[in-house]
Parts: structure tokens; sequence; C-alpha cells
């Protein structure tokens, strides 16, 4: 983590040097620092490579996101305007591979924005995760799909 | 002119999708579904217009701000969303033709009269 450090510290030194200590001074020194410190990889010990592999997690969580995110609205408008209602809702269980009450949380709240399905409810024990689905016609598809989607996306992203 | 053009998709875009979370408040069959409608539809709105906001105003105090409410929306919106519709099914509210994966109810310790209820409820 100290290399993030190191890269807000670029950040803050580029917004200073540049005069532009705005928001996107700083978001553009953020960007700079970062493709410096990825020059110089080789400087740092391992590389430094389990900093570049999860910003770059990191990223491709956050597009993906939105990507679903947009996709599911897309459904749900269709679905909202047209006359016939096309869902075919049911109530899975999927199990959690997540570990820690901060990757459930991440893991349920993406679920709920992205399509068809919706986190009803966490076990106890936080071993099964409930949701809610709008096209249940095969349960084991949204329990696949839950798990190399999403809750994959995350656990690389936190390890 | 290109700055006008791209704010004014994005403002019609969330105009929109708003539209449709209202709607499907009152179109969709049950709770659940509903839930669906207002937490992506919704989210996704809000988000635009956020997004025509940082861009129209452009000063760091707006965009921090923008960038903030749409962060907040994003925790709290489907927190709300899980609230309610956990609220619901253990409330025994009846769903519309809705399959139930048979060990919900004991898992999650849900009463058994308000499990009844659920399936003998009305349906539309």
């Amino acid at each position: 983590m100290s290399l993030f450090l190191l890269n807000i510290i670029l950040a803050i030194a580029w917004a200073a040097l540049t005069g532009t200590f705005t928001l996107a001074g700083l978001g553009v020194g953020l960007v700079v620092g970062f493709f410096a410190l990825w020059v110089a990889s080789p400087l740092f010990e391992e590389n430094g490579g389990r900093y570049f592999t999860r910003v770059w997690r990191w990223i491709k969580l956050v597009v993906l996101f939105h990507y679903e995110l947009i996709v599911s609205s897309l459904s749900v408008a269709w679905d909202v305007l047209t006359p016939r209602h096309r869902a075919r809702p049911g109530i899975v269980a999927v199990p959690l591979k997540a570990k820690g009450e901060a990757e459930v949380l991440l893991v349920t709240n993406l679920i709920s924005l992205t399509p068809g399905t919706l986190s009803l409810d966490v076990t106890e024990d936080c071993n099964t995760l409930f949701v809610h689905a709008m096209f249940a016609d095969d349960p084991q598809k949204i329990r696949d799909d839950i798990e190399n989607g999403m809750e994959r996306w995350v656990r690389e992203a936190m390890e | 002119m290109i700055l006008e053009i791209v704010l004014s998709v994005l403002v019609l875009l969330g105009g929109f999708f708003a539209f449709v979370a209202g709607l499907g408040i009152l179109r969709l069959p049950d709770v659940l579904i509903r839930m669906h409608a207002t937490t992506k539809a919704g989210t996704l709105a809000s988000g635009l217009i956020m997004a025509a906001v940082a861009l129209g105003l452009g000063d760091s105090a707006t965009v921090a701000r923008a960038v903030a409410i749409v962060l907040f929306l994003l925790l709290t919106a489907p927190v709300a969303a899980h609230m309610i519709g956990r609220a619901a099914f253990r409330a025994g509210v009846p769903l519309w033709e809705t399959d139930i994966d048979r060990t919900a109810d004991e898992k999650l310790g849900v009463l058994p009269e308000l499990a009844r209820r659920r399936s003998e409820g009305p349906r539309r």
C-alpha cells in the first residue's frame, strides 16, 4: 500500500508544481503519477506487482459495473414500458465464497444494481445469499453468473 | 455547442429513467419486482443528471459534490432496496408467480405462520 501513498504524494506534487490545485489537477496528477510509478516498476520489490494489478482490477470492476447498470436499467425500462410482463420471478439461493462483511456488502450491493437480480437477504453466517431474480427459469445459471461475474471481480479487487 | 448537446442528452436520459422508475412502481406486479425498477433505473437516472450537473457547471466544488452524491446513492440505494425486500419477504407479502427456493424460509428464519400467509395470499 505504500505505493498508493507514493502515488498520492506524486499527485499533490504535480498539482502544486503546475499551479492547478483543483480536483482536475489532482486527478491528472494521480494518473500521471501512476504511469510514472508504472514505468519505474522494476525498481520496487516484486516489481510493485500487487499494486498495479489491484488498480487494474478496480478499474475493471468499476467499468464492468457501469456497463451492467446500464444494461439492467434498459431491461427494466423495457419491461415497464411494454404491455406484457415478461418476468418469471424466483427466489434463488446462491452460495457465497466472499469472506468478511466488507466483501459481502460490496457483492450484495453490486448484485442489486446489475441485471435481473436483487439481493434479498443473507443468512446469519454470511454463507448463503438469497437473490430475487426477474428471470429465474434456470436457477443454476443465475448462481454461475454471480459466482463467475460480480463475485469473482470483487474478490480479485479486494484480495 | 457539442457540450450543450451532450448535456441535453444526459438530462433527458436521466429524466427518462427517473420516469421509468416511477412508472415501474405503478405498473409492475409485486413489491420485489418493483424494487428492481427503483434501484436500477432510479440510480442510473440520478447518476446521469449528476454527470450533467458536473459537466455543465464544471467548478471543483460542484464536481466534488456531484461525485459524492453519486457515491452515496450507489451505497445506499441497494441497501434500502435490500431492507424493504427483506421486510416484505419476512412479513409474508404475497408474491406474483414466484418460484421460491425451498430452503429460503428455514434458512432465513421466517416465522412459519407468516410464510403460510405468503402462499395463501391473493394473486393477481
